[in-house]
């Protein structure tokens, strides 16, 4: 990939900057988040301010007992307190900065970056995958307002046990006669943080060893890769099943060893960057210059590989969520009452003929997030490639 | 070429045996007596020792390993704790219904996955482009156990309770519990009609992502200057598809054979356990609840090895079909 770091473009006035510039464009935006983008003409950007404005507003009105209740209630109520007021305030001040900053005009100049923020933007499916995402963070949480009912009360057995959708029950019940959809919002949290940070862990840990490899090579090169063979030859679902059956299961080892176990395919892309980056001109100045060994790495190998990284990443927090379902699926994830979609999958299958929607939804949930971030990792892709990019 | 060959087979070994001795000390440093499970809980301690003597485990470590290894070469895979009987003709009853299983996936995911990937090629942009890409990412981004359910709930539970639908598929086992007085024919299909679920659940999450490649490697082809040739010397459109583009379209796909393998490995586990297909998924997560661990081992290292073998084909393959790679 070609892509020095301090590459500049000189970019003419575009177009939309123009249009926002209309006459109490920020005045308006004062009022109502996004107001000032759906009337220059960009529907999405300004849909979303809007909407999520308005989503925070009806959720204060709606359960303003929850909201204030939430101040003396445990850690997750709090989180979720926090991320209202701050979702709220961040869609106003996003909205009215954005309006400021077209009006500001680009002179200086645009970066790589600039240009994939731009080329990604363009890409409708890419979007719509990105919103649903953000919906979807900002759903789980604020789970402890949205909930209809608490995850794991169980109603009256003899009256409440496996009934169908209806307006108290809108996703039905479970065979413990708790509500499913309460049960599906508070599983979100589980599985989206659990994808988050093991490919996190995995993203650091791969990049860091991948970088090591392709800059030292020899020796060093030869082990790390060949244990990255090793690894990745494994069928990953068994080599996990081998690593948690053989200690207790719980939320901590699943996403240290899905973390660790994940880090071999980033640190062969990276090594593959690092071999062909080292080969350049900046990376051999600061060589020449004599900069030591761990800031040419830091400064300016790693950062000029992270662009298929980061497409990798959020790819693989797909799989991530799909594996940790899996996991849950089999009894060996998140264990119950907790509720994660894997279970509640499970769950459900002794019950398919009879109630069918306790397996179906959790699922249904379950691709909707996958498919939106393999949505956006295709979008990141076509983006960060300056080859792909029109 | 019998150089590369070579070289990538001597190659493999080292791996191999790595892999193995990643197995071994994964499963033997792990907390927890295989010996205790098996056990009442009133025997004495003498029958305990006997017992891990029996099974070699009041050896150390390092003995252990150095024992596995050399047994394992000699193709001694050590006894099964559950079984009662070597684990190699443990794993000889579990393989071929396996090897079913993935080989069907994987035919009908390939088939069904080149051929809808030409067509969205072949139409770029289309209505038909774009509504199968939808569909196809869709299912690619499913989990297989999710998709093994709703096909149970809608093609075999509903399909026959609820719907009355003449034809249904049966939800678990490889046969009917009547197939030894069934006809010849009747045995056949009786085995198909078990085999169609559990080989959808895998395959249309595999076919998903074959098609998704392979609408990239054909795209990549229809550029190139000798198709161009080929319209323009007045071929019809079906030659130059299939005889000019797909032909070299289907090249890189070889090498998806050596990356889906792993994945094909793993939908296994799942689906082998929903549908109570006797395969080794099933096998060697029973094994791991019940700490057998044997089994586990000799199961994990046979996965492992067959991963590397699929490999080191795909890459031999395409090194036979593509004249261009050079076997430095």
């Amino acid at each position: 990939m070609s892509r020095g770091p301090e590459t500049v473009v000189e970019q003419p006035v575009s177009g939309y900057a123009a249009s926002a510039r209309r006459p109490g464009g920020r005045g308006l935006s004062a009022v109502l988040p996004g107001l000032p983008q759906l009337l220059g003409g960009r529907w999405g950007t300004g849909a979303m301010a809007l909407l999520t404005w308005l989503g925070m507003g009806l959720i204060l009105a709606a359960r303003s007992d929850r909201v204030l209740a939430a101040t003396a209630g445990g850690w997750d109520q709090r989180v979720a307190l926090a991320t209202l007021l701050l979702a709220l305030l961040a869609s106003w001040i996003w909205s009215w900065r954005e309006v400021a900053e077209a009006d500001r005009l680009k002179t200086v100049g645009v970066s790589q970056w600039d240009l994939a923020v731009r080329a990604f933007s363009k890409n409708r499916t890419a979007v719509a995958g990105m919103i649903v995402i953000v919906g979807l963070y900002l759903v789980a949480l604020l789970t402890p307002f949205i909930a209809p009912h608490d995850p794991n009360t169980q109603y009256d057995l003899l009256t409440n046990r496996l009934v169908g959708m209806s307006a108290e029950h809108p996703l039905g019940t479970d065979q413990f006669a708790r509500d499913v959809l309460s049960r599906l919002l508070y599983g979100a949290r589980i599985s989206l943080s659990i994808g988050f940070v093991a490919v996190g862990i995995s993203v650091t840990i791969g990049t860091l060893l991948g970088a090591i490899a392709g800059f030292f090579g020899g020796f060093i090169d030869g082990a790390i890769m060949r244990f990255v063979d090793m690894v990745i030859s494994f069928p990953r679902l068994i080599l996990l099943i081998t690593i948690i059956a053989i200690f207790e299961p719980s939320i901590f080892l699943i996403i240290t060893v899905l973390g660790l176990t994940l880090w071999p395919s980033t640190a062969r892309i990276v090594r593959g960057e690092v071999l062909s980056l080292r080969e350049r001109e900046f990376v051999q100045a600061a060589e020449a210059l004599g900069y030591p060994k761990k800031r040419i790495i830091l400064r300016h190998l790693i950062p000029n590989a992270l662009a298929p990284v980061i497409v990798a990443a959020t790819l693989g927090i797909g799989n991530t969520i799909v594996l940790e379902a899996g996991l849950s699926f089999l009894g060996l994830g998140v264990q119950p009452p907790t509720p994660s979609w894997g279970t509640m999958v499970a769950a459900g299958r002794n019950n398919l003929l009879g109630a069918w929607w306790l397996s179906t939804f959790p699922g249904l949930a379950i691709v909707f997030t996958v498919l939106s971030f393999n949505l956006v990792g295709d979008g990141l892709r076509d983006a960060l490639d300056p080859r792909l990019r029109s | 070429m019998t150089q590369y060959v070579l070289r990538r087979l001597l190659g493999a070994i080292p791996l191999v045996l790595g892999i193995a001795t990643i197995i071994f000390f994964l499963v033997n440093l792990a907390p927890g007596d295989p010996t205790l499970l098996l056990l009442s809980p009133g025997v004495t301690d003498e029958v305990i020792q006997q017992m891990r003597e029996n099974f070699g485990l009041d050896q150390p470590v390092h003995i252990r390993y150095v024992k596995w290894i050399g047994a394992m070469l000699t193709g001694d895979f050590g006894y099964s704790f559950t079984h009662s009987r070597p684990v190699a003709d443990v794993l000889m009853d579990f393989l071929p219904n396996t090897l079913i299983l993935s080989a069907s996936a994987l035919l009908v995911a390939f088939l069904f996955g080149i051929v809808l990937g030409t067509i969205q090629a072949v139409r770029q942009y289309s209505a038909m482009d774009s509504s199968l890409s939808v569909v196809l990412l869709f299912f690619y981004s499913m989990p297989s156990f999710w998709l093994a359910l709703m096909l149970i709930l809608t093609m075999s539970l509903y399909a026959r309770n609820v719907w009355g639908l003449p034809i249904y598929f049966p939800a678990s086992g490889m046969m009917s519990t009547d197939y030894e007085f069934l006809s010849a024919g009747g045995k056949l299909v009786d085995r198909v009609k078990h085999l169609v679920l559990p080989t959808l659940s895998l395959a249309l999450v595999l076919m998903a992502g074959i098609a998704r490649y392979m609408r990239g490697s054909m795209l990549e082809v229809v550029r190139q200057d000798f198709v161009r040739t080929a319209h323009a010397k007045g071929l019809p459109e079906r030659t130059v598809v299939f005889k000019h583009a797909l032909r070299n379209a289907l090249l890189p796909i070889i090498t998806l054979v050596g990356l889906y393998i792993p994945f094909l490995f793993s939908g296994t586990v799942f689906i082998e356990t929903i549908f109570a297909w006797p395969g080794m998924g099933r096998l060697i997560v029973e094994a791991i609840f019940q700490r057998d661990y044997p089994v586990v081992m000799a199961g994990a290292f046979f996965f492992a090895t067959m991963v590397v073998v699929a490999n080191l084909v795909a890459d031999l393959l395409y090194a036979v079909v593509d004249p261009r790679i050079r076997y430095e």
